[in-house]
């Protein structure tokens, strides 16, 4: 075997080949399946797709880096559903480009997060964290409330999650954006429409307390109030309420 | 460095130069309502001030045509100084966010300012920049002397290292500004991800086409793990970052893959990121300096192949043990956890291998700081690679996962084994390549050693203890079984930690600021020519680097 080496490396080409050979056979052996095994991703029929403001929101969230310090995935543990609720299961996550479970607990898990608390503790909370929980180490946002959201390019963002499996469709791309303000106008023409195309359990209301064209508030709280909410096989399966 | 090229070299940096402008021209116009004209604008003045320094160099005399018998080394200079200025710049900035977990208020109030922008700052500027760059450095200057040849090309070592860099700006600015991809050590978006590709094969022609003109029958043990870094690390950057735009005039874009496929994706990725960035290569590093340094050959032939392959095989089935006790489906965990427990045999291999090389020469290692750093490297790759082990196992990772333990680990081996190793490569190669006897000062070396050792004992104990009473804290139940802590409690628990940690890095900053002086003095001090009058390719191979059979 030494001796067989001994050769190998004298051929730079032959030592190249090995070494791809023999690193590709793990990611192989345990990426490829999960694409191709049915049970590894369960059904879930009440799966609802992030509405365009909700997405914003997502996409704020991961340019603020929040992942960095709250996970979104539950673990099979007691003291994990005791203290945030049924764990995490594939399917909830089965839209998310990219995935945002996160490795690090610097502040508690939001797989749970929505209806946890109000609009209002949200906006004042991301404000100014230490206004609310004077202990807290996590950074203020001031800038999220008078900054207002993008949403000419909302229909692109649906367009080319669309590609990529998510079930938008052609109606909800074209009223992405309009769909983004009226998540945040309550009882106004534009909210019905969001309500029509996402359902009727999606949260509409005006998030950051202000009037007005949404802001990067408005987008950020309502993805946190919806997290945990896209589908109920976790409380399901779980036997309590959602 | 500019005057290493020919006259025809100069007129093609200037062509691809120009071309390089326009690219930049032109993203800066049509994403004008998007982030990515920042970085449009960025590659362009870039490109312009390249023009104007090699404009400026034009007319100077050309090289000797034919300089077979000479190494390459401005390449290998630049990136040891450029090593060390991202030192600084994520060091800073590690130290920085860790003060932010202590006073939170301790910051501008401006988007870019906050830890979730700078974090990753800290994670790029360290691993990419201080880490690529010494490994780009110290890869250059392996290959050249285990070779016996000058690397094969002029411009293209200048290509590979600059590009590299201006990936690495791309990144740290990009976050700063709001564009992060998210996934961990894969942060940058996708035309920052695709430059790096173009950047990275570059490096592996490059490489490839030096060992194809080597003098030497036999590919030293050190060339393996980098062609291993080379190689692996271009297929995890390509796989785990496919992604789809929103239009080639804006930053952000969709990752492929998504939810549990995602998860194993990216954390095959991330592990492995580790393996063969910041193991793989670094273990180069090691198997060409400490022998260098300590005069003696690697103590095991059979040790380094064993180890070698077992390295390459093991880690790439290991990242799964970051997801135990999630969605992820439970036999992807177990291979997770079985292959990371194998995975030590081969990490103890180099360890042992690398602390074994060193009998016979311990007293060079007392008086010797450079040495100094290597060994305790070795000592702390040990160290972390059982800690890696230890905390893959499941049961033992529902504590530890998601609590500053994690973090301890990563800069037990970041502090502990990558940058000591580094420095003590740094400190290596620095007279060599400047041609002195010696460092300026070698005090000063020896004053670095132990800043950075307290520091990183300061840090690795600090995250010990608090993740450690975290995860118990968070899993404690009371008598009438509920949970006894609040989160916000734990946190507050933390507080001393946290300032500990934040001083043990302001230790391992100074450290790194000394080391700075010290080779900044080390390169303007007045050189002695007849210092290493060998270098060159028709030298005898040094019997340090010879392999047993």
């Amino acid at each position: 075997m030494f001796g067989l080496h001994y050769k190998l490396e004298t051929k730079a080409i032959a030592l190249v080949l090995a070494i791809i050979g023999v690193s590709s056979i793990g990611g192989l052996v345990e990426i490829a399946p999960l694409f191709t095994i049915d049970q590894t991703v369960e059904e879930a029929p009440d799966m609802r797709v992030l509405t365009p403001l909700e997405l914003a929101g997502r996409n704020i969230y991961i340019r603020e880096g929040c992942n960095a310090c709250h996970s979104q995935m539950i673990r099979t543990l007691r003291d994990e559903v005791e203290r945030y609720g049924p764990y995490s299961r594939a399917v909830e996550s089965q839209y998310d480009h990219p995935m945002l479970w996160g490795s690090k607990r610097t502040g508690p898990d939001l797989a749970r997060l929505g209806d946890k608390y109000s609009d209002a503790w949200h906006a004042a909370h991301l404000f100014n964290p230490r206004d609310l929980v004077p202990q807290s180490v996590m950074p203020a946002y001031p800038w999220l409330a008078r900054t207002q959201l993008r949403t000419d390019d909302l229909p692109l963002h649906l367009e080319r999650l669309r590609t990529l499996g998510v079930p938008y469709t052609q109606a909800m791309i074209e009223n992405a954006a309009a769909d983004a303000a009226g998540q945040a106008a309550p009882n106004t023409e534009r909210a019905w429409g969001v309500a029509e195309r996402y359902g009727e359990a999606t949260n509409v209301r005006d998030f950051d307390g202000a009037q007005g064209a949404p802001t990067e508030m408005d987008a950020l709280v309502a993805y946190l109030q919806m997290l945990g909410r896209q589908t109920a096989i976790a409380h399901a399966q779980a036997g309590d309420a959602p | 460095m500019l005057s290493a090229l020919s006259t025809s070299q100069r007129q093609a940096a200037l062509v691809f130069l120009v071309l390089l402008a326009f690219v930049g021209l032109f993203v800066a116009g049509i994403g004008r309502a998007d982030p990515i004209a920042g970085h449009g604008w960025l590659v362009l003045a870039v490109s312009l001030l390249s023009i104007f320094a090699i404009l400026t160099r034009y007319y100077d005399p050309e090289p000797p045509a034919d300089r077979a018998g000479s190494y390459y080394d401005e390449p290998v200079k630049v990136g040891i100084i450029l090593a060390m200025i991202w030192a600084v710049v994520g060091m800073f900035v590690g130290d920085w966010v860790a003060w932010l977990l202590v006073y939170p208020e301790m910051t501008f109030a401006e988007p870019w300012a906050s830890f979730g922008r700078l974090r990753p700052v800290h994670t790029t500027a360290v691993i990419f920049g201080f880490g690529g760059n010494a490994l780009i450095a110290t890869s250059f200057y392996v290959v050249q002397r285990t070779s016996r040849v000058r690397l094969a090309g002029t411009l293209s070592p200048l290509f590979v290292l600059w590009g590299y860099n201006l990936f690495c700006v791309l990144a740290a600015t990009g976050y700063l500004w709001g564009i992060n991809q998210s996934k961990e050590y894969a942060e940058p978006e996708w035309y920052a991800d695709l430059w790096l590709v173009i950047v990275w094969v570059a490096y592996f022609v490059l490489y490839l086409r030096t060992l194809a003109r080597r003098q030497e029958p036999h590919i030293y043990v050190a060339n393996w793990y980098y062609l291993a870094f080379i190689l692996v690390v271009a297929v995890l950057h390509i796989v785990n970052g496919l992604a789809l735009p929103l239009s080639w005039a804006m930053a952000k874009s969709y990752p492929i893959f998504s939810g549990v496929q995602d998860a194993m994706t990216q954390w095959w990725y991330g592990h492995n990121a580790v393996a063969f960035f910041l193991t793989a290569g670094f273990l180069g590093m090691m198997y060409y300096y400490l022998p260098k340094r300590a005069g003696r050959p690697i103590f095991s032939y059979r040790l380094s192949i064993i180890s070698f392959w077992g390295i390459t095989f093991f880690y790439m089935w290991a990242g799964s043990h970051h997801l135990h006790y999630t969605a992820l489906p439970h036999w992807v965990q177990t291979l997770g956890m079985t292959f990371s427990l194998m995975l030590l045999i081969p990490s103890w291999a180099s360890a042992g291998n690398a602390l074994l090389t060193l009998n016979g020469a311990w007293h060079k290692v007392r008086d010797d700081a450079t040495l100094r750093f290597m060994m305790i490297a070795a000592v702390f790759y040990g160290l972390s690679t059982f800690e890696g082990s230890f905390m893959a196992i499941r049961s033992v990772n529902a504590l530890s996962h998601y609590t500053d333990w994690t973090v301890g680990h990563v800069h037990a081996g970041a502090l502990g084994w990558v940058a000591m190793i580094t420095f003590g490569a740094i400190y290596a190669s620095v007279p060599w390549l400047w041609k002195r006897k010696t460092m300026w000062s070698p005090a000063l070396v020896e004053a670095h050693f132990w800043l950075a050792l307290a520091g990183t004992l300061i840090y690795v104990f600090a995250m010990w203890n608090s993740g450690i009473i975290q995860g118990l804290m968070w899993r404690t139940y009371n008598e009438s079984g509920t949970l006894a802590y609040s989160f916000i409690q734990s946190l507050e628990a933390m507080r001393p930690y946290y300032i500990a940690r934040a001083i043990g890095g302001v230790f391992f900053l100074l450290g790194a600021l000394i080391g700075c002086y010290n080779i900044w003095m080390t390169i303007r001090a007045a050189g002695s020519a007849e210092a290493l009058r060998d270098d060159h390719p028709q030298s005898r191979p040094d019997p340090a680097l010879e392999m047993g059979r």
